[in-house]
């Protein structure tokens, strides 16, 4: 096996909300991903996804684990000097297709921005790759000397994607880029993912809380709840057979248009409050299957069958 | 919205900001008043015959008339031709001190937005220069630096930076959350990258609309340092110290006062104005997505 392009080992967050009160928003999580692969990471709001998603890019720090992107350890006391070693091999698509795009600053310029950070670049070198990732995206060429605000959300999130690939990435964080935009334009973004992905073989992180999106985009899926990863396997295991129970109730959730279907019971509860976490499984208190130990011991990540992992005492 | 095609481009909107300002009625009015009296300055020689330091001892104190619109001085100067030359100080004046505290003020509250460690002692040191009226302040360090107009601009400048700092800061601690600047921050730009390229230019709507409101202040200071005698020197004209040299002879003669006086209120009513145009149409609260 080649080796991955990130891994993670353990990685927590913990926020401090007020003098003495932390908040624990990403709790032990460890996964890898593959050169040219995409991770699907699911997950409700709050779960930690976001967060895990902006400790790889070193957007913030972990406060314990590591992240290694490019064989390269970005967490710990020499992580921003090797982030700067491998920064130009990894990019980030974000959500708000509004807010991701410097409104002052004309499409040309925001898409060439990590070239121009990168260093030297001459003057029609850079028109030329421009030219060439506006095509990429299906962007017309005029594009280039308008500014954000002219642009509908989808062909922002285009632009927010020429630009991540502006270096040639070999990965890309995507946090929800498709969640604030309507459906159609949903379907576009990701087959566009899907088709830079198949042509240009980068691996992606891709966070999202829709099923379905994350079903057409991914190899693997990993599931998050309540800043912990609850099972992670190969996409057709993982929607054929769910094992950990909040899996399965989150696949039950999804509708289907079956007249004949009863309707599974909806999951009873909240979600824990993270910042006096319970000891013992994050979803036990909602758990129809939750024994007494799940209340004491937090179950670890175990291999249930090839490839495939989940976190619970009950399977 | 989902009837929206993707590959289609919107059709363009050139100018749209200079068509809203031109739409916007106070803006307009303010405009036009600051640029009438910016042309007066500068084309003071060409509307003027007279000269502001020439004394004539035969005319003194003459009331407005024909000859002289504004009537003379106790010197027998025009009183019109130095309200016209006094336009180019004051109005310098209060560029100055807009331009500088806006420079001095916008690095500062730049930096204390984007370095988050000078944050705390940055501020305090705002919050002591503001504990002091900015009149007083502005007496106290134009005394010590003595009359001359640099002086004068350095000492309003100081008095007016803490707020213009304030202002900078506030929106750039927005701006800096945006996505744009992760994005940037993700591709390795350098703190100074992000605030030239993403703080400063998504500050500059509040920053204009603080910086028109500091040019009218200063004009207002200025007037008010003259007539305590620590403005410009006479015999050059300002506003100010016009209204000054004609305080002992306020009562027979109103208008060497009155027209100086006038120049001031219009100076500062029209950079309000324009002030005001500014920030309802570069607020983006107001703005209406179309």
């Amino acid at each position: 096996m080649t080796a991955p392009v990130v891994a993670v080992q353990n990685l927590v967050k913990d926020f401090a909300t007020a003098p003495g009160r932390v908040l624990r928003a990403v709790n032990g999580v460890t996964f890898e991903i593959a050169p040219g692969e995409t991770l699907g990471l699911v997950g409700e709001s709050g779960s930690g996804k976001s967060t895990t998603g902006r400790m790889l890019a070193g957007l913030i720090p972990a406060t314990t684990g590591t992240v290694t992107l490019f064989g390269q350890t970005i967490t710990g006391p020499h992580g921003p000097a090797h982030l700067a070693a491998v920064r130009h091999r990894m990019q980030f698509v974000f959500q708000d297709p509004n807010g991701s795009l410097n409104p002052r600053m004309r499409v040309r310029d925001a898409i060439a921005e990590p070239l121009d950070i990168k260093g030297h670049i001459a003057r029609p070198d850079r028109t030329a790759r421009i030219a060439e990732l506006l095509d990429m995206v299906g962007l017309p060429q005029a594009a280039a000397d308008r500014y954000p605000h002219e642009f509908s959300g989808g062909q922002r999130q285009r632009i927010g994607i020429a630009r991540a690939l502006a270096l040639q990435p070999d990965f890309i964080v995507a946090d929800e880029p498709v969640s604030a935009l309507d459906v159609s334009m949903q379907a576009q973004i990701v087959n566009l993912l899907l088709d830079l992905q198949q042509n240009l073989g980068i691996a992606i992180l891709f966070i999202a809380h829709d099923l379905a999106v994350v079903r057409s985009m991914s190899h693997n899926v990993a599931v998050m709840y309540a800043g912990a990863l609850v099972e992670i396997a190969p996409r057709a295991a993982l929607y054929a057979a769910p094992q950990h129970p909040y899996t399965r109730a989150l696949l039950d959730a999804v509708p289907r248009p079956d007249p004949n279907r009863t309707r599974p019971r909806a999951l009873a509860g909240e979600v824990p409050s993270m910042l006096n976490r319970p000891p013992g499984c994050p979803f036990a208190a909602r758990c129809p299957l939750a024994m007494p130990q799940c209340h004491d011991t937090q179950p670890p990540l175990r291999e249930i069958a090839p490839a495939h992992q989940a976190a619970c005492h009950a399977i | 919205m989902a009837e929206e095609t993707d590959d289609a481009l919107a059709p363009r909107r050139r100018f749209q900001l200079i068509r809203r300002l031109a739409r916007h009625r106070s803006f307009r009015i303010g405009f036009i008043i600051v640029a009438a009296l910016t042309l007066a300055a500068i084309f003071a020689p060409l509307i003027s015959k007279f000269d502001p330091f020439e004394m004539r001892a035969r005319i003194r104190f003459r009331p407005p008339q024909a000859a002289y619109w504004f009537g003379t001085d106790n010197f027998g100067r025009d009183v019109f031709t130095r309200c016209l030359y006094g336009a180019r100080l004051s109005l310098t004046i209060g560029l100055g001190t807009a331009l500088l505290s806006g420079a001095i003020g916008a690095a500062a509250g730049i930096a204390s937005a984007q370095f988050r460690r000078i944050d705390a002692v940055m501020m305090r040191l705002m919050d002591g220069l503001m504990a002091f009226p900015a009149i007083i302040l502005a007496i106290g360090l134009a005394a010590a630096m003595g009359p001359q107009i640099g002086s004068l601009i350095i000492a309003l400048s100081v008095a007016y930076i803490p707020r213009t700092a304030r202002i900078v800061r506030a929106s750039a601690l927005v701006v800096r959350e945006l996505e744009f600047v992760d994005a940037a921050r993700v591709a390795g730009a350098s703190s100074l990258r992000i605030i030239w390229r993403h703080l400063l230019p998504n500050c500059m709507g509040p920053l204009l609309v603080q910086l028109t409101f500091v040019f009218a202040y200063a004009i207002l200071a200025e007037a008010a340092l003259s007539f305590l005698g620590i403005g410009p020197p006479p015999p050059a004209p300002s506003w100010g110290n016009i209204i000054a040299e004609g305080r002992d002879q306020a009562v027979d003669s109103w208008w060497i006062m009155f027209f100086p006086g006038l120049a001031i209120s219009l100076a500062t009513l029209g950079m309000n104005l324009l002030g005001d145009g500014l920030r309802d149409v570069l607020d983006p609260r107001l703005k209406v997505e179309t």
